[in-house]
């Protein structure tokens, strides 16, 4: 009796699991909002995510059916003895060389989204733009709390060097927020990672993008976002007490450039002048210095 | 039961080779011991002590997530804060804590320290350790390191994570945890280390050189495989982390060195003068998880080696595959060294290392993989016996199933892009740890016990605290899974402020609730273990029927092990032979005239032999 219960019991949780995952997208437990990426490459990786997802799924019912299997089968055994057997070299074969082969081609399938992703001569020779002219934001994190300056509106960048020089140091008519980063609706943006203290990650999970930021280096971030919204942003390292409270946003607009020069007049505004709105649409000369 | 044995049994009053034991003082036997039993029950009782700690500290985190800021009942009074509340810093401190107690004070511990010590020396048929006083040394190495864990709580604790990623555990302005409590911190584990160093060089020694006769490497059993291979990853792995950890020493402000390993230069913390350094952070991830991917390891193949012994026991069935078992487990090892880039894929490091991180990677699900189907080809046919044991067993395998099989995710780079530091990985991790190799050591304790203690466990209580255990553990843990996918980062005291986790507050619940049906139900084990070792009832020899050498020894085994010094004649795992009649198990150190008549044995075994292939290639 004892024997029939526990032989249940390990059948049922996996059908339970795969129920509780089956349920998942209903239920919102899946990606957030239940919505796909919103950039292509995080798209992609969702679709890699639910190519394991069956492999996985595939592998656990197997499993899971031959443990059952042969759980009824050996609790009810009659016989005098169990069955002699050291193994099979032909089931040992079989279940090397087929997960092997399964493995394999998992970690030979993404290599290019992973290189699409991060490694930047690739994504180049894959018809990225040059880098140089989708230079959108530095975007600095400390505890805690993420600093974006943004490059004037009629700054451009000639080649790396310029961008590098540009990094090094604030520059005139640059532009500051806190918290909230406007990104270029279908368009590539690049975002230079710092961070001014302890280790961060900058996190947007609507984008699947994650990068740590780690201090005293400058690493690139790259995503196309074809969505217009609003995207959480959020820290994934953690940084101190106060980790959990990082919370920023991420804006795809259409309109980037409007967004600048409308930051710029706010910047610019002395608060006695004119109000800072009916500049905007003014034609734009350059800073004054401040 | 003891009669069952007739190899000892016939010789039982056989004393000769007592080498003048004299009595030994209370606190040569129970304290400063340099017999590998007692110090193997004192790393038990240590470790399952700090079981209950670390189970209180994770039950601290699961309440915040649940219940975020409200006071904790009961706990709440113990600390200071308003109303017993749990502070953003204190969190951090609890999650820190609760890892580090776990992993260091639990797990390695009660894997290498307790089971390794006691078992060993039965398993391969020594008398002891090959260095019984280095062993003794390191379990009282466990001390330092438990006071300095203890002083890093009177500091407030560390609040780095147990991965500490400078710079915040590197500059003590960074965080409230991040002063002397972090300096404290680093001594701990480096005590740690010390103990776990000297206890790989001593498993080395005695498995290479104490064997019985007889005792070929090949006729290990695979828990002493494990062990072996354990100490041999500790061996390699444990100095890097160890010289990471003197590093750390010396660029923390405190002990005036100011060294800049870690730390680059122009860095403002929390308005502190800007650091002087051309340091990297990088290298301190590099260098502690080429230890702690080890570690996992270490953590692991304990566990699996006991496993697969109890469930060959249990099944009253041959092991499936036993050098595919133990060249897995090697596998495993060596790729082990290898794979610790696959914490690092986010952190910045060169994106290539990323794709060659993630192909060995893959391939080190291989031999776990083929571990798993043969332990399920260790059921296939056999008669199993429901015990508590058994339960366990089942239970290990069947979670380890699911922990594999989430770390594909993770391994596969550009996934883990998402899920890296998401609750998706403390779910794959969990399933690891405590499903795997907690329900390894539960079996384990129930099966060892009568050899310890000479007494058996209660069977119902097991049973009961295996129900509770087991519902409990995927109740708290599957759920994380999701919590993952929907984006909710780790160690965060309050995910519910951002938006787009506010829904997912009462699964959190839920997980709490599971946590402390899990966390009470341990509790009857551990109650079990305490009366079962004063009020068990007796046992014999051999309880189980079992086949290895160290149920040849009495129970509780007397100084020196053996009252007959065993002498191996085949593996350990010959359960149902048809060489003997009238029961179904052979043990090691049973001697079998050659049959009389050769032919007539011959045939018989051959059908045997050549009939399993061809079943095996029907399914």
């Amino acid at each position: 009796m004892s024997r029939i219960f526990w032989c249940l019991f390990f059948t049922v949780w996996p059908i339970v699991a795969l129920i509780v995952c089956a349920i998942s997208p209903q239920m919102n437990w899946a990606f957030p909002e239940n919505l796909e990426a919103a950039t292509p490459l995080g798209r992609r990786i969702d679709d890699l995510f639910y190519l394991i997802m069956w492999i996985v799924t595939i592998a656990f019912i197997g499993t899971m059916i031959a443990m059952s299997y042969v759980l009824f089968k050996a609790s009810s055994n009659e016989d005098e003895k169990g069955w002699f057997s050291h193994g099979s070299h032909n089931l040992e074969v079989i279940w090397t060389i087929v997960p092997s082969g399964v493995l394999l081609f998992i970690a030979l399938y993404q290599m290019d989204v992973w290189a699409l992703y991060r490694v930047r001569d690739y994504d180049l020779q894959q018809g990225g733009k040059s880098r140089t002219q989708n230079v959108v934001a530095e975007v600095t994190a400390r505890q805690f709390e993420w600093r974006i300056r943004y490059p004037g509106p009629d700054r451009t960048f000639k080649n790396q060097q310029d961008i590098k020089d540009w990094l090094s140091k604030p520059h005139e008519g640059d532009l500051y927020t806190v918290n909230h980063l406007h990104v270029p609706l279908n368009r590539e943006t690049v975002i230079y990672l710092k961070s001014a203290d302890v280790q961060h990650a900058f996190f947007v999970p609507d984008l699947r993008v994650k990068q740590d930021a780690l201090p005293g280096q400058i690493i690139d971030v790259w995503f196309t976002v074809n969505r217009a919204g609003d995207f959480a942003l959020t820290c994934a390292e953690l940084c101190g007490w106060g980790h959990y409270k990082m919370r920023g946003r991420v804006t795809a607009i259409d309109d980037f450039e409007g967004y600048l020069r409308k930051l710029k007049v706010e910047q610019e505004y002395d608060g006695v002048t004119a109000p800072a709105a009916e500049v905007a649409g003014a034609s734009n000369p350059r800073g004054t210095a401040r | 039961m003891s009669t069952l044995n007739p190899a000892t049994d016939t010789v039982a009053s056989h004393d000769d080779h007592d080498h003048g034991h004299h009595e030994l003082s209370f606190v040569q036997k129970y304290v400063f011991s340099t017999d590998h039993k007692m110090i193997g029950a004192q790393f038990l009782i240590t470790t399952l002590l700090m079981l209950l700690l670390g189970g209180a500290l994770a039950l601290g985190v699961r309440w915040q997530l649940a219940w975020p800021w409200t006071s904790m009942p009961i706990a709440g009074s113990w600390f200071a804060g308003e109303g017993g509340q749990i502070s953003p810093e204190f969190y951090t401190m609890l999650f820190t804590m609760h890892a580090t107690v776990m992993i260091f004070l639990v797990i390695i511990p009660i894997l290498a320290g307790a089971f390794g010590n006691f078992l060993i020396p039965l398993m391969i048929g020594a008398d002891d350790m090959a260095f019984p006083k280095l062993n003794m040394l390191s379990y009282w190495f466990m001390w330092p390191a438990i006071f300095f864990f203890g002083l890093s709580f009177y500091f407030g604790g560390a609040a780095a994570g147990w991965t500490s990623y400078p710079l915040l555990s590197a500059l003590p302005e960074a965080a409230p945890g991040s002063g002397p409590a972090q300096t404290m911190w680093v001594l701990g584990v480096t005590f740690v280390g010390v103990s776990s160093m000297m206890g790989s060089v001593n498993y080395l020694t005695t498995i290479i050189n104490m064997r019985a006769p007889g005792m070929t490497l090949f006729r290990m059993p695979l828990t002493i495989w494990s062990m072996f291979i354990t100490a041999i990853l500790q061996a390699f792995a444990l100095p890097v982390l160890t010289a990471a950890g003197f590093m750390m020493l010396f660029d923390r402000t405190g002990l005036s060195i100011h060294t800049c390993f870690f730390v680059p230069s122009g860095i403002v913390v929390n308005n502190a003068d800007p650091t002087v350094g051309g340091g990297q952070p990088l290298l301190w991830q590099h260098l502690f998880w080429f230890y702690s991917h080890p570690a996992v390891y270490i953590m692991l193949l304990p566990a699996m080696g006991m496993v697969s012994d109890m469930l060959s026991t249990m099944c009253r069935k041959p092991i499936f595959g036993y050098k595919p078992m133990a060249y897995s487990m090697a596998a495993i090892a060596g790729l082990g060294f290898i794979v610790w880039g696959h914490h690092m894929f986010t952190s910045g490091m060169n994106p290539a290392l990323g794709m060659t991180f993630m192909t060995s990677t893959m391939m080190i699900a291989l031999p776990s993989a083929i571990k798993t189907f043969n332990w399920i080809g260790t059921i296939w046919g056999g008669k199993v016996r429901f015990n508590t044991v058994t339960l366990n067993c089942i239970a290990f395998v069947s979670l380890f199933v699911v922990g594999g099989l989430s770390g594909l995710f993770m391994a596969a780079v550009p996934v883990d892009i998402y899920i890296h530091d998401t609750y998706f990985i403390v779910a794959h991790f969990h399933y690891v740890i405590f499903g795997a190799t907690l329900f390894g050591v539960f079996g384990a304790i129930f099966f060892w016990f009568p050899k310890m203690f000479g007494r058996m466990m209660n069977e119902r209580v097991g049973k009961i605290h295996f129900f509770l255990t087991y519902i409990g553990m995927n109740g708290t843990f599957f759920p994380m899974h999701m919590l993952g996918v929907a984006g909710m980062p780790r160690r965060y005291a309050d995910p519910y402020i951002h938006p787009y986790l506010e829904h997912l507050l009462p699964m959190n619940q839920f997980m709490t609730v599971s946590a402390m049906i899990m966390g009470f139900a341990q509790l009857l084990m551990i109650g079990n273990w305490i009366y079962s070792i004063f009020y068990g009832p007796r046992i014999g020899r051999n309880p189980w029927n079992a086949n290895g050498v160290e149920w040849t020894a009495p129970s509780p085994p007397p100084h020196g092990n053996f009252d007959i010094l065993p002498v191996v004649y085949r593996g350990p795992y010959e359960y149902s032979s048809p060489l003997v009649d009238g029961r179904d198990y052979l043990p090691q150190t049973e001697y079998l005239p050659p049959a009389d008549p050769p032919a007539e044995e011959t045939p018989e075994e051959a059908a045997v032999e050549g009939e399993a292939p061809e079943e095996t290639s029907d399914e």
